[in-house]
């Protein structure tokens, strides 16, 4: 057996100028580090330009040629953000959202992928079925008439219309918790049955518990998603008091189109919570979206 | 085996504790399937009914039939350019999107030490604010001041004004939008990583080359996560709204070189409040995307490889 070498192993002749396969591992090597550093220099310059700037005076921030490093760093720069604009109310609005939109979600969406994944009732593929339709129909067909319908129950101008529809829970969500929740075994359930639990024990007291990495999921991307969104509130939304952040940022950018080095300023402020969120959820982000590849 | 579970068993079939259990389930699943009734189909029906009235949201809509329709394919010269805008934007992006998405999950693959780093970098402009990036782009890109354009000069190439010039806003909206392409190519990383080993050990055998393990192996394994991509991409373009509101202006930037179909949409429904207008504005893009997923549906199967088709064929 062992003195017999596979076909593959057999040493090639190799002419003279050819690099031994050591080295030709070796410049491989180098050369996939030297391009992921040319290429994560292009993805992370916008973010570094944001920082740069937003620690930039006027004279610095329209200095040609551009400056590289801001010198002196214009700390005063984030301060005057909240002098300009009620900025402050802002970030406490999108919280507010975002923590109300978070526990709108958690709540029904574990309650309605328990149901889709666990029990049984006449229906329930046709009504899944036509859950993951709607992922697929884009959302702009309802706008408009979402929006009349919000302004006839005088909901314009308050936070229900962005508060509401979460306590219905997202389709995609769902999904994504619903199959997370068919992966526990099913022993576990049965074992509470023969206790005596009801289904709402089950719920409660054997998948909720065990479906908490898919619910971290449901928190974070109900966070960024809400925090990010830029359409709802624009049209939901007129008085400044209750202004997210994204719609504060464009309506900062309308009222001071010149000063660049406050705007991202604020654009730094807007973009550190998510940015935050997603270092400390990366493991979990990263395999969700692997799951949401497979949806299709 | 699996027996196939009908989908649908009458009432009457089941037994009492079958009942109890189907109760339950409504009511677990009750709140979607309220949201289901009032926040999605009964708005889908409202919006078709609408189409077909000139309504400004106070007072009561008025029937006029097919005229919203007929005057957005006749006489709306806006409608045309939104088209047309939203088009050429589709027809430039959604290749780089596929090209860069697969080419940077190329190199998020390398097994070399530290590459977790450069994936958070890679994957970090996704996680950004659509207004905070639009707006550091359009900073970026700014004629005078901007980077980009210092960068350019570096190679003695005279950068355009970006986003004040007709020529160029779809070019620079590319660019905004494929910072964040980290997203999709964490989806073909996957799908990169889904492919068995074995098939480029056995290529190797056969004396494969790079290019050839590349397009008889890679490109039709992935191919299924490619066409996923694509219809979901046709989808969001046609949906961008963000940053083309941003970047390019609200009214749709020079010569409305950005009127983006969503763009003027909202500018129909909820600046000039013609909510008839915007709703049929509304159902002709929908059966568009329809049509469209559909015919990308059609042409898959002959560009996407599924394994499981051979084991059904069998």
């Amino acid at each position: 057996m062992t003195t017999l070498a596979k076909p593959y192993e057999e040493k090639r002749i190799r002419p003279g100028w050819q690099l031994t396969e050591r080295q030709a591992k070796r410049i491989e090597k180098i050369l996939g580090y030297a391009t992921l550093v040319a290429v994560a220099m292009l993805f992370v310059l916008p973010l570094y330009w944001m920082l740069a700037t937003a620690l930039k005076t006027p004279e610095q921030t329209f200095a040609l040629p551009p400056q590289w490093i801001p010198n002196p760093v214009e700390w005063q720069n984030f301060p005057e953000v909240f002098a300009e604009v009620p900025f402050g109310r802002f970030i406490v609005n999108s919280f507010i959202l975002v923590a109300l939109n978070v526990v709108g979600q958690v709540f029904a969406v574990s309650l309605v992928a328990y149901g889709f994944a666990r029990l049984r009732f006449p229906g329930r593929s046709v009504l899944f079925l036509l859950m993951l339709a709607t992922l697929m129909i884009p959302y702009h067909v309802t706008l408009v008439p979402r929006f009349i319908l919000f302004s006839k129950l005088g909901w314009i101008n308050t936070y229900l219309p962005l508060v509401i529809p979460a306590f219905m829970g997202s389709s995609f969500l769902i999904f994504l918790v619903r199959q997370y929740m068919m992966s526990i075994p099913y022993d576990l359930d049965e074992a509470a049955y023969i206790d005596g639990a009801n289904w709402f024990d089950v719920f409660r007291h054997v998948i909720l518990p065990l479906s908490r990495p898919a619910l971290v999921l449901v928190v974070v991307f109900t966070f960024v998603e809400v925090w990010n969104d830029f359409l709802q509130p624009l049209i939901y939304l007129n008085d400044p008091n209750l202004f997210t952040v994204s719609l504060g940022l464009s309506f900062f950018q309308g009222t001071r189109e010149t000063n660049w080095n406050l705007l991202m300023a604020g654009s730094l402020m807007v973009t550190i919570p998510p940015l935050l969120l997603f270092f400390f959820a990366q493991r979990q982000l990263i395999g969700g979206i692997s799951i949401e590849g497979l949806k299709g | 085996m699996i027996s196939r579970v009908p989908y649908f068993r009458a009432w009457a079939d089941l037994t009492a504790t079958r009942r109890k259990e189907a109760i339950a389930g409504y009511l677990f699943i009750s709140p979607w399937l309220i949201g289901f009734l009032v926040f999605f189909i009964g708005p889908i029906i409202a919006s078709f009914v609408l189409s077909f009235t000139q309504w400004n949201i106070v007072g009561t809509p008025e029937w006029i039939g097919f005229k919203n329709y007929v005057d957005i394919f006749t006489s709306d010269a806006r409608f045309a350019k939104s088209v047309q805008v939203t088009l050429t934007y589709a027809v430039i992006y959604l290749p780089l999107e596929v090209i860069c998405g697969i080419g940077l999950a190329a190199l998020m693959n390398q097994k070399l030490r530290g590459i977790g780093v450069f994936r958070t970098l890679f994957y970090m402009p996704y996680v950004v604010p659509q207004v905070a990036a639009a707006l550091v782009w359009v900073w970026m890109l700014n004629a005078r001041y901007g980077v980009v354009n210092t960068v350019l000069g570096w190679a003695s190439v005279t950068g355009p004004n970006w986003l004040g010039s007709p020529a160029y806003v779809l070019t620079s909206l590319t660019m905004i939008a494929l910072w964040g392409v980290g997203g999709s190519s964490v989806i073909y990383l996957a799908g990169l990583q889904n492919i068995p080993e074995v098939f480029y050990e056995a290529a190797t055998v056969d004396g494969a080359n790079r290019v050839q393990k590349f397009l008889r192996i890679t490109l039709p394994m992935l191919s299924p996560t490619i066409f996923f991509q694509v219809v979901l991409g046709l989808i969001g373009v046609f949906q961008t709204f963000t940053p083309a509101y941003i970047a390019a202006g609200a009214t749709g930037g020079p010569l409305q070189s950005g009127l983006f179909y969503m763009l003027y949409l909202y500018n129909r429904g909820f600046e000039t409040l013609r909510m008839g207008y915007a709703s049929a504005l509304a159902w002709i893009l929908t059966i568009f995307i329809l049509i469209v997923t559909v015919m990308v549906l059609r042409s898959s199967r002959y560009w996407v490889y599924y394994e499981t088709d051979r084991s059904a064929n069998r």
